[in-house]
């Protein structure tokens, strides 16, 4: 389908083009920029661009692909390294160098690399949609081949095969491919969604120990700038008991990309493989494309669901939904809709909803399970927790982390919020902690979290009549208070303490609980307080 | 391509630094344009949006003789760049690139789009070498890396500016390379450009520099640190120098963001600044980098004033969310008559761990930078606790570090006009850890 470009403002783009559909794919001009319709009416369909549009003319022509923006999945997306439309950014600099020039089509999958196909089924047997045909080995993964068709299989491949060529054919001719196309807006509902179960291990404390997040949940970290929420995505997901993982650089920095990928090409994980084997990266930073940022967490989120959809366990971070959030008010002005709080399109809150929605549990046709994670950082401008972004994921999110301006500055990181974040995830994590970890979880939790409200309760007192005018046990309680803070709660991104493990986790603060018990038990045998913090804080040195 | 430039005289309206231009024949997206005005006065602008009945454009310069008759606009069919040579070293040029030295314009090698294009993420090298500002406070403490962005936060009335010409004069590399500044100074008094001017004097001509004063121009605001930073990228990844941009101030940057957003008539956002200054600031912020395989890199300093001395106001709270930490001055230091008047505790540089230490900078940097912000941090607690309780009431201990707070602060801090190398700094800082017998280990 063809017409011209017959206005231009920015990144979005009037065409003349009929018959479309709402967010098909439409390339402009000379250039074949490519875009999808975000309005249509009567005598004109409205394109948002996903690149750069200097130089673009009205009058130049207009091409409608009748179809949606879509994914390509298949065997060799792990350790990849994408932007916001699948790009990879390899390839990007092979064709336009150092710097991002618009590029045209880049093809995202390498559907020439080769693979050893092990066929599940064989010539003569009769297959049904969704029926795993055979599969690859992707680094570390069993990568299913499921079937597209139904019908009876003529002729199977195995062996080495490329992408590029059928892996099967059926009786009437039709070919079942080791890839496919998947549109992006729409959630891959494959199997059947059940409730959340297993925790998910991130290796901090200050989660897994007070707010537990669990294996399908969703988790938002909002912060301010600099409170370490770059960090701690970044450091979960090198350590987070998962199978695979999604990081979406999302409208953030690129030295933070470049640090990310230097770093997971050298750390190993626990089967001493690359992380990046496991790892998949889009990078739609700050400077590039903001219709790209837009699509880049649905192109992201549709990787994930096809791990997910083979059983695998999948965690997904974004760095930062605000930047998604900005990326859709900006296009929505372009349009000028009638904006909502703040700017943002009313639509805001439905359309986050919706791709939350979009992490779950799965039991799949085949009887194993897989899940979907969500961990994603929210930027509040001004750290003000009321605004309409934060506020439209606290309502759909079952875990928020609230990252505190104060702490951070008094370098206290993961600066967790212990009183103001929580976990509506807990309890079925913490019966598993019970029975795995240690039957007491539960109970040290709940007199960990004591101590830091008395604490808290205390430090009122403080400001008043100075530590001087606290009775013993008080300063005692004080004493504890700090090192649950300063030895427990808080883990340092960039030492050995990175990770650990829910023992380790346990141990530290029975130790810590333990001298406390010992310590109170001491006071109330007369021994000075001076003597007891004194034995405390050799011990502790 | 066309083939000859159009021209047309076909205005419809002006409002401000926009122009409407009516029964344009193919105009392009950024294409630039020369209006001349019925007095011979010419302007240069840049198309913004184009539909089927008018062409916007966007004027860098006064539309005050501007009319709708007589005025003549010429499109070119290209977008707006920059001249580039090693030979712009050592000049001063206004906000649109015309010298302001009295010497004639070189002839440009080539020229550069002055928007620039998006750094390949994978073709990025992560940061890791210092540049030495001659700082202790930005040195010791919150160290700048090559290819780094760290603004400093002011407030207005702070001494933001000699603080920056102290750092244009004094900056260098520890080690060996080619280094050069390009400085971008937006909406300055005259004085504050005869202040400049007369620093630059004093300097070798390894300097670039691009003036916008007060009374210019405000989409010139826009343009300059475009202008800079194009100039700085080819020195830096054509030329293989390391560059230091140093931006100032870009609160007027984003004030002149804010007046054209409002006479293109967006829906404002927080503050009445458009809902992109995000976006806006980070195709600025994130020109900074290095490259793979490429020598060179172009760091940056931009400076801002934080209006209200509101950290949360959407100036330095979105430069913040772009820039990667962040130095901040305060009143409270400017009051003890302490220069630069830096308050290290909201300071920070996240960049500094992957440039100091054994072999970049001295194996002690991390320790001592650790140890004197842990002894200031609770120095400062203490003073708080001493305001209520009186020194009387603070142990022994306490009594010592909150004196060595003070201590640091006058002789750490503060350092008037004096440069300080990495090694001075990092002396000094051991010397008052042991005079308060602060242990390293
Ligand atoms: N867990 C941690 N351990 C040690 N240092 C940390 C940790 N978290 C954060 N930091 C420190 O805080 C700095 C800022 O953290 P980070 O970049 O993650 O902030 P952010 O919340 O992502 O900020 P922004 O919103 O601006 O992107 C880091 O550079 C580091 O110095
Ligand atoms: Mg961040």
């Amino acid at each position: 389908m063809k017409g011209i470009v017959t206005s231009i403002s920015g990144a979005t783009v009037s065409v003349d083009l009929r018959g479309l559909q709402l967010y098909d794919r439409v390339y402009v001009g000379h250039a074949r920029l490519s875009g999808e319709v975000v309005h249509l009416e009567k005598e004109r369909t409205t394109v948002q661009v996903f690149e750069d549009t200097h130089g673009l003319s009205i009058g130049e022509p207009a091409v409608g692909a009748r179809a949606p923006l879509t994914a390509v999945l298949g065997p060799g997306l792990l350790g990849g390294v994408y932007d916001g439309l699948q790009r990879p950014l390899q390839g990007l600099q092979r064709h336009s160098g150092d710097f991002i020039h618009s590029a045209g089509e880049i093809q995202s999958l390498d559907l020439q690399r080769s693979w050893d196909f092990i066929p599940h089924m064989q010539a003569g047997e009769q297959v049904n949609i969704g029926d795993q045909i055979g599969l690859v080995r992707e680094g570390h993964l069993d990568h299913p081949i499921f079937a597209a068709f139904a019908g009876e299989i003529e002729q199977i491949a195995q062996g080495q095969v490329c992408l590029a060529e059928p892996l099967a054919r059926l009786k009437d001719g039709q070919q079942l491919f080791g890839w496919q196309n998947w549109p992006v807006r729409r959630p891959r509902s494959q199997g059947r969604k059940c409730p959340a179960e297993k925790p998910l291990i991130t290796g901090q404390r200050c989660i897994d120990f007070l707010f537990p997040m669990v294996k399908g949940g969703v988790a938002v970290i909002p912060g301010g700038f600099g409170t370490g929420k770059t960090v701690l995505e970044q450091t979960i997901a090198k350590f987070a008991d998962s199978d695979v993982v999604i990081y979406v650089g999302c409208g953030e920095r690129g030295n933070e990309m470049a640090g990310l990928l230097t770093e997971f090409g050298e750390l190993r994980d626990a089967n001493d493989r690359p992380l990046l084997e496991r790892t998949i990266i889009i990078a739609n930073t700050s400077n590039m494309p903001v219709a790209a940022r837009e699509s880049s967490i649905f192109t992201a989120v549709t990787m994930a669901e096809y791990y997910r959809d083979m059983g695998y366990d999948v965690l997904f971070l974004a760095d930062s939904l605000s930047r998604w959030a900005e990326a859709l008010r900006e296009i929505s002005s372009a349009l000028e809709e009638i904006p909502g709080e703040e700017g943002y399109p009313t639509y805001l809150g439905s359309r986050l909803a919706k791709f939350i929605e979009r992490a779950g549990v799965v039991k799949l046709a085949s009887g194993k399970t897989g899940s979907l994670s969500m961990i994603l950082a929210i930027s509040p401008p001004g750290a003000d927790f009321s605004e309409p972004v934060t506020q439209a994921c606290l309502r759909a999110a079952g875990a928020f982390y609230m990252l505190d301006t104060g702490l951070a500055q008094s370098r206290h990181f993961p600066a967790i919020n212990w009183t103001q974040s929580y976990s509506l995830l807990g309890s079925k994590a913490a019966d598993y902690f019970r029975q795995q970890v240690d039957k007491r979880w539960t109970d040290l939790q709940r007199c960990c979290q004591d101590i830091m409200q008395q604490e808290d309760a205390l430090r009122e007192v403080v400001e008043v009549v100075g530590m001087e005018g606290l009775q013993d046990r008080d300063r005692l309680l004080m004493s504890v208070a700090d090192r649950v803070r300063r030895d427990f709660l808080c883990q340092n991104s960039f030492s050995a303490d990175a990770f650990s493990s829910p023992q380790q986790t346990v141990q530290l603060i029975t130790s810590i609980l333990d001298r406390y018990d010992h310590a109170l038990k001491r006071l109330e045998d007369g021994v000075l307080l001076s003597d007891i913090l004194q034995g405390e804080s050799d011990a502790a040195g | 391509m066309r083939l000859a430039e159009h021209c047309y005289r076909s205005i419809s309206a002006i409002r401000g630094p926009l122009v409407f231009v009516e029964r344009v024949f193919s105009a392009r997206i950024g294409e630039t344009v020369t209006l001349v005005a019925p007095n011979g006065q010419l302007l240069e602008g840049e198309v913004l949006k184009i539909d089927t009945e008018q062409v916007l454009i966007q004027v860098f310069g006064e539309t005050y003789g501007l009319d709708l008759e007589k005025t003549t606009v010429t499109f070119h069919d290209s977008v707006k760049r920059a001249p580039l040579s090693r030979q712009c070293l050592g000049r001063i040029f206004n906000g649109s690139f015309k010298p302001l030295d009295d010497a004639p314009m070189y002839i440009p090698e080539s020229w550069g789009a002055v928007s620039g294009a998006p750094i390949n993420p994978v073709a990025r090298e992560f940061p890791h070498e210092m540049i030495e500002t001659g700082i202790s406070a930005i040195d010791g403490l919150n160290s700048l890396i090559k290819g780094q962005k760290l603004p400093i936060f002011s407030c207005a009335g702070l001494p933001a500016q000699e603080l920056v010409a102290q750092i244009l004069s004094s900056a260098r590399l520890p080690g060996e390379g080619d280094f050069v500044v390009v400085f971008v100074a937006l909406g300055l008094s005259y004085h504050e450009y005869s202040f400049f001017r007369e620093t630059l004097e004093k300097m070798p001509s390894r300097f670039v520099a691009f003036f916008n004063l007060a009374g210019e121009a405000v989409v010139e605001r826009l343009l300059a640190p475009r202008l800079g930073l194009t100039i700085a990228e080819d020195l830096a990844f054509n030329h293989g120098m390391d560059v230091l941009a140093i931006i100032s101030d870009m609160t007027n940057y984003c004030d002149a963001l804010r007046e054209i957003s409002t006479s293109r008539e967006e829906l404002p956002g927080r503050r009445g600044y458009p809902g992109y200054m995000y976006s806006d600031l980070a195709s600025l912020y994130e020109r900074a980098g290095r490259l793979h395989g490429r020598a060179g890199s172009v760091t940056m300093l931009p400076v801002l004033t934080m209006p209200e001395d509101d950290i949360t106001h959407p100036i330095p709270d979105l430069t913040g969310y772009v820039t990667e930490g962040q130095i901040v001055l305060s009143r409270e230091m400017q009051q003890k008559g302490i220069f630069p008047p830096i308050d290290v505790l909201p300071c920070l540089s996240r960049l500094m761990q992957s440039g100091i230490g054994e072999g970049l900078t001295r194996a002690d940097h991390r320790q001592v930078a650790n140890l004197l912000y842990q002894t200031y941090a609770k120095g400062r607690e203490l003073r708080k606790l001493e305001a209520v309780v009186g020194k009387e009431g603070l142990l022994e201990e306490d009594r010592v570090v909150l004196t060595m707070a003070d201590e640091f602060e006058k002789r750490f801090v503060h350092q008037g006009k004096a440069r300080r190398d990495i090694f001075q700094t990092l002396d000094l800082g051991r010397e008052l850890l042991k005079e308060y017998k602060v242990e390293l280990t």
